[in-house]
């Protein structure tokens, strides 16, 4: 047993320089890898909903009909669990997080239609049908598929779709090589 | 005989970081009885498993605890693991081992520091959590959060340390060692410090036993029971010894937590010397059907898992007991017959965690 066992560091202390930071005159810089609040590059987003079907806070609405995403920044809680399961990838988080606020507000985007990107976009929506004739079973579709909704046994020749998954996001449509999957919009 | 009376102990009290209710009976200065009364943060997360599936699950199951948020994470990913019995690669179980050890070096320091406060040194608490400031800077580097990490899956891990990240850290653990051998001394050798913590708050190995302590509180009774020596995750590749004491008092358990926080420097640097290359998670296919325990060693003791699944993507029941849980029954035992002024200290001794306890 000692006395004055704290004075070395407490004379260290008062002679070096402050451990914490001047904020707001000194901004911290965040790692790399910081979760901070999530954005989206809504040009690729193709409305999946994805996003809002994993959120484990239920903050991220998407109404495609609107063609809105809307995040409740409030209840988000930074888990990364909608970036990491994007499958456009228009999704990050950035390196700082939501300004304070005294108001639950509501931060929506909406996506902007253009007449030359018709195409794609359109057709997303509905659900996916297969020509089993032109199909060579490749197994690309299911590959690609975010929701994990489409099996194709090459074997057996077998293509199958759980409806129930299925986010009518298009991807597989997009992603065919033989071009044999159509995206039927009157049956969702 | 003294007249007894009764003083209300929290939930709201500076000296407790978490709120509990006690109500001590007192015959004059000394407490003759505790009663307590737990309730207050209840959130009711295990009743959240009917509305998240088992993937969504992990985020919110590790926002049980906000000090040991990673290995409830983990422990609720090993036992789904069991039931759809994957093996995590190796390289995984490594990352989580070394996230595991960083979480019980933030949460002793963070200890240290509350306990400093609790017997008044207010210096020692503000140097105990700069050092632990350091720790959650490499949580913040390493996997983006401070607090809530979300870097665990059903399979594996989300996120990897690369080489520079890992000898970064190794580093900082060396400059950081000495820093808190300098710290600690205060803590083991300091007169002031001693004469608040030694004979305080004696649980016999008897009372270990009979009530069930777990984690420090009994591994400073002398009792050698450590759930890591179970070899879960890259634990069975290391080498370390479990620390005990013989004192059975506040000062033992001070003296142990110390001990473990030199040791998860250890443990941390035979994993980044050992830690193997290759894949970090396994793809988990299917929903759980079946049921599992598991049971790792958190900073505060002993954590039990129960995971049931019906073969849905909902699990049916998730429970989990906390090492503060049976801790509380200690507590009770050492208030009985204490002084007043000793019962801040003996509270924090058990290192309550009242979120995890009521969840």
């Amino acid at each position: 047993m000692s006395l004055m066992n704290f004075t070395r560091t407490a004379l260290k202390n008062f002679f070096s320089r402050p451990v914490t930071r001047n904020y707001p005159f000194v901004e911290r810089e965040y790692p790399e890898r910081y979760r901070g609040r999530v954005a989206i590059d809504i040009d690729d987003c193709i409305m999946c909903s994805l996003c809002m079907k994993r959120c484990p806070a239920d903050a991220i609405t998407v109404e495609r009909d609107k063609k809105t995403w809307s995040i409740q920044r409030m209840s988000c809680v930074q888990c990364a669990l909608c970036v990491n399961s994007c499958p456009k990838k228009c999704l990050s988080m950035e390196r700082h997080y939501a300004e304070p606020s005294s108001e639950k507000t509501v931060y929506t985007v909406t996506q902007p239609v253009k007449e030359s990107e018709k195409t794609e976009r359109q057709e997303a929506g509905g659900i996916p049908e297969a020509d089993t004739s032109v199909c060579v079973f490749c197994t690309l579709c299911a590959k690609n598929c975010p929701a994990g909704a489409i099996l194709v046994d090459r074997t057996e020749k077998k293509w199958e779709l759980n409806k129930d998954a299925c986010v009518g996001c298009g991807l597989c449509a997009s992603k065919c090589p033989k071009k044999c999957i159509e995206m039927k919009q009157d049956q969702k | 005989m003294a007249k007894r009376s009764v003083i209300p102990f929290g939930p709201q009290h500076p000296v407790l970081p978490e709120p509990i209710h006690l109500d001590l009976v007192l015959e004059d200065e000394k407490v003759v009885e505790a009663i307590p009364s737990v309730g207050f943060v209840h959130r009711g997360l295990e009743k959240l498993i009917e509305k998240k599936d088992f993937n969504e699950y992990q985020y919110v199951i590790e926002r049980t605890c906000g000090i040991c948020s990673f290995m409830h994470g983990m422990s609720y990913c090993e036992a789904l693991e069991r039931i759809f019995d994957a093996e995590v690669p190796a390289r995984g179980k490594y990352l989580r081992t070394i996230w595991a050890e960083m979480s019980r070096l933030h949460s002793h320091l963070l200890w240290l520091g509350l306990l400093a406060d609790a017997f008044g040194f207010e210096s020692l608490f503000m140097q105990s959590w700069r050092m632990r400031e350091k720790i959650l800077d490499m949580f913040e580097a390493s996997t983006g959060g401070r607090v809530i990490f979300s870097v665990n899956k059903v399979g594996g891990v989300l996120r990897d340390m690369d080489k520079d990240m890992l000898r970064s850290f190794v580093d900082a653990f060396d400059g950081m060692e000495k820093d808190i051998k300098a710290l600690t001394s205060t803590f083991l050798n300091d007169f002031t410090v001693g004469s608040r913590l030694r004979d305080v708050g004696i649980l016999t190995q008897k009372d270990v036993i009979s009530l069930g302590a777990v984690g420090p509180m009994m591994r400073a009774s002398g009792i050698a029971i450590d759930t890591r020596k179970l070899g879960y995750e890259a634990y069975g590749d290391l080498d370390f010894e479990i620390i005990t004491s013989e004192d059975c008092d506040c000062y033992a358990r001070c003296e142990v937590r110390i001990k473990e926080i030199f040791q998860s420097f250890d443990i941390i640097r035979q994993a980044v010397q050992k830690i193997p290359d290759g894949e970090i998670s396994v793809q988990v296919k299917g929903t759980p059907n079946g049921e599992a325990f598991n049971r790792v060693e958190q900073p505060r003791g002993e954590a039990i898992y129960y995971v049931r699944g019906n073969g849905s993507m909902y699990l049916e029941r998730v429970r989990v007991r906390t090492p503060t849980f049976t801790n509380l029954q200690a507590l009770i035992k050492t208030l009985q017959g204490c002084q007043y002024a000793d019962v801040p200290i003996l509270i924090l001794t058990i290192d309550p965690c009242i979120s995890c306890t009521e969840r």
